[in-house]
């Protein structure tokens, strides 16, 4: 920075900024922008566009003891399918609260993680989940359920099947 | 040139005896550091002793002043990272595939079992250690003017420090790691806790973006391990050592460690110190024109100091060995655990993280938001706020010192302790919100839980305090003496009486079997 001629002043004294100061600020400026936009480029890398998770689409063959009530969780599988007399519908057995898997149980379902316990329609009865479990969507395809862990459908929803 | 040794041949051979001596003394540049010049500039001639001061004032040396917490987990640090290395060779980040190098670790590897022992009992000590760092930096009133910067990089160091435990426990992938990392990724994505309560989610999803990029997918899967070990590796160790060296570069730069105001009053005149300046060091203040601020020494020389080299490198020597004896000791006595292989279908039960974690997780037992990241959040931001609001100077130095010393930090210790242990029972004992009224909002739950209902105890006990001492200083050492005594109680109940499904249990003997 230049200082005037003539000006008292102490060392120990903030400068003032002559005007053509300014541009020389600008430039800091649009370069510290600049390089906030970068970042905010170099981000999306990694931020994944393409997610290699498996499909979550699933066809299942219920067995026939299944008794109304009574959970079916297909292996390898994080959704618990029901048949009852209005027909089969599926509830997501990933707890709301931290993502653990909650089990079946006579009155609903419980988390062993944190000690959310939920009624057999997946709301929450207890403990710290926030949100219900999902009911997920269900389609009937001849003798087999066709199951999309990726689509929730409102509570109550049952297919016949 | 010498002038017995005409020829060529002659000068060679002498030379060549002579160059272990002349390689010797060219490494040391100045000469062996047995006077104080010569230790002077084996100090500031070093590339990795400069750092230092060449003279360390008498306070800084006794035991009592600093406990060697801060060279300690440098010690810890260094242990992990050599350790950390030497477990790099065979470990591969791939799921299942790391669960196998690490089983080759333990039983195959020669040396490896013990050297993941080491490298985990290390990576434990670094916890406790800077807890306790940051305890003694507190309860001194070290973080003071013109300290308070320095604090900030040490909380920064904290985070760091508790952040490579967390993404080094997820490497085994065993079912301790499986369920971290799919506990820890969901904790990332909480704040949808608000955003889904207020319907905001669709458009505005800062806890989704959090987890994506912390998993690369949206399972926990080879993405989130690769992810993982990278940060683990690189990006948290880098940062550690960027930190560490402004850390250190800062203690130096703002005058060395602590001191009382009366310091030279209460050490009084010990052998072997002199006057290093016979006559008043003119230029100093010249000096002093430019380097704006304190300096360790103006107007007068560096009085009750004494030479770095030896007295307090021997020091840190000796802290740096017993370090390393703990670690090594712990490691013959306790293996690193391991667990089975990660199964994303079967959640531990009771799923329970490292020690350090367990406070937190009693806290998101309650609300993952306001557990996992509001509380959290507040404690931080509190924490670094304190050298900004207590700029009151009695105490400096001192253990406990400020308005109400010990006695207050007594007394709020027993505060600390009885209020968490009462607000805990309670929920323990009677439930919270959900099971009194089932279709309460998610909202009023994440604002009024017994975590923040515990925060808001302990900041309305150390406001009172700051009334009724008139000083921020009195509410500052109540404040952190509840949090350090609410942590404590936190992690004792997550560790010891929680059970299958995070149920009380006075003892595991009690829990169902299953």
């Amino acid at each position: 920075m230049t200082v005037k001629p003539g000006r008292p002043g102490s060392r120990l004294e903030p400068e003032p900024v002559p005007r053509r100061d300014v541009l020389g600020l600008l430039s800091l400026w649009t370069m510290a922008t600049t390089l906030l936009f970068a970042t905010v480029g170099i981000m999306r890398m990694p931020k994944a566009a393409v997610l290699p998770s498996p499909s979550k689409k699933f066809r299942v063959t219920l067995p026939e003891t299944l008794a109304p009530g009574e959970a079916f969780v297909p292996p390898g599988r994080a959704t618990a399918l029901f048949r009852d007399t209005e027909g089969v519908y599926a509830i997501s057995i990933i707890c709301t609260h931290l993502g653990c898997i909650v089990h079946a149980t006579a009155d609903g379902f419980e988390c062993p993680c944190h000690g959310s316990v939920f009624a057999r329609d997946g709301a929450v009865v207890r403990g710290p989940a926030p949100t219900a479990l999902s009911w997920v969507k269900v389609s009937s395809n001849g003798g087999t359920v066709v199951v999309d862990e990726g689509a929730t459908v409102s509570p109550g929803t049952k297919v016949n099947a | 040139m010498k002038a017995d040794r005409p020829t060529a041949l002659g000068r060679f051979a002498h030379d060549l005896r002579e160059s272990p001596r002349r390689i010797r003394e060219t490494a040391l540049r100045t000469g062996a550091p047995t006077t104080d010049r010569t230790r002077s500039t084996f100090v500031f001639n070093n590339v990795f002793l400069h750092l230092h001061a060449v003279r360390t004032h008498r306070w800084s040396l006794r035991w009592a002043t600093t406990a060697g917490l801060g060279i300690a987990a440098v010690a810890a640090f260094l242990i992990t990272l050599v350790t950390g290395i030497l477990l790099m060779f065979y470990y591969k980040p791939y799921p299942d595939v790391a669960y196998e190098s690490m089983k080759d670790i333990h039983f195959v590897v020669p040396t490896g079992r013990f050297m993941r022992n080491v490298h985990r009992w290390a990576a434990n000590l670094m916890v406790v250690v800077v807890i306790l760092h940051m305890a003694r930096a507190f309860y001194t009133a070290a973080y003071r003017a013109p300290r308070e910067f320095n604090w900030l990089i040490g909380i920064a160091l904290l985070v760091t420090t508790l952040g490579l435990s967390f993404t080094g426990y997820l490497l085994p992938w065993d079912q301790l790691a499986y369920w971290a990392i799919t506990i820890g990724a969901n904790i990332a994505q909480s704040p949808r806790e608000i955003t889904d309560a207020l319907g905001v989610t669709e458009v505005f999803d800062p806890g989704g973006l959090q987890r994506l990029l912390l998993l690369g997918s949206d399972t926990v899967g080879e993405e989130a391990l690769i992810r993982f070990y990278l940060l683990h590796v690189m990006v948290l160790p880098l940062i550690a050592a960027m930190l560490m060296s402004v850390h250190f570069w800062r203690v130096r730069k703002d005058g060395g460690l602590t001191k009382p105001a009366d310091v030279d009053a209460r050490l009084g005149a010990a052998e072997g110190t002199y006057p290093v300046f016979t006559e008043a060091p003119a230029k100093t203040y010249h000096l002093a024109a430019i380097v704006r601020g304190r300096t360790s020494a103006v107007g007068r020389g560096p009085e009750n100091t004494i030479p770095s080299m030896p007295h307090l490198f021997y020091a840190e020597l000796a802290v740096l060995m017993l370090t390393l004896f703990i670690c090594l000791a712990l490691a013959l006595v306790s293996d690193a655990p391991l667990k089975e292989l990660a199964n994303p279908m079967v959640p531990e039960n009771p799923a329970k993280a490292p020690w350090y974690f367990l406070g937190l997780q009693e806290l998101v037992a309650f609300s993952a938001f306001m557990g996992g990241i509001g509380i959290p959040m507040i404690v931080l931001i509190g924490l670094g706020l304190i050298p900004y609001l207590d700029r009151e100077q009695m105490g400096t130095g001192e253990w406990f010192g400020g308005p109400g010393g010990w006695p207050l930090v007594r007394n709020s210790m027993a505060f600390g302790f009885a209020s968490a242990i009462v607000i805990e029972s309670f929920a323990i004992r009677y439930g919270w919100l959900r099971e009194w009224f089932p279709a309460i909002p998610q909202l009023v739950i994440t604002a009024i839980n017994p975590g923040t209902v515990l925060t808001a105890v302990y900041a309305a006990y150390s406001l009172w305090l700051v009334r009724r001492y008139n000083s921020s200083r009195a509410g500052a050492l109540a404040l952190f003496t509840c949090f350090l005594c609410g942590f404590v109680v936190l992690t004792i109940i997550g560790t010891y009486f929680r059970g299958p499904n995070w149920h009380f249990y006075w003892s595991p003997a009690d829990w169902p079997a299953h």
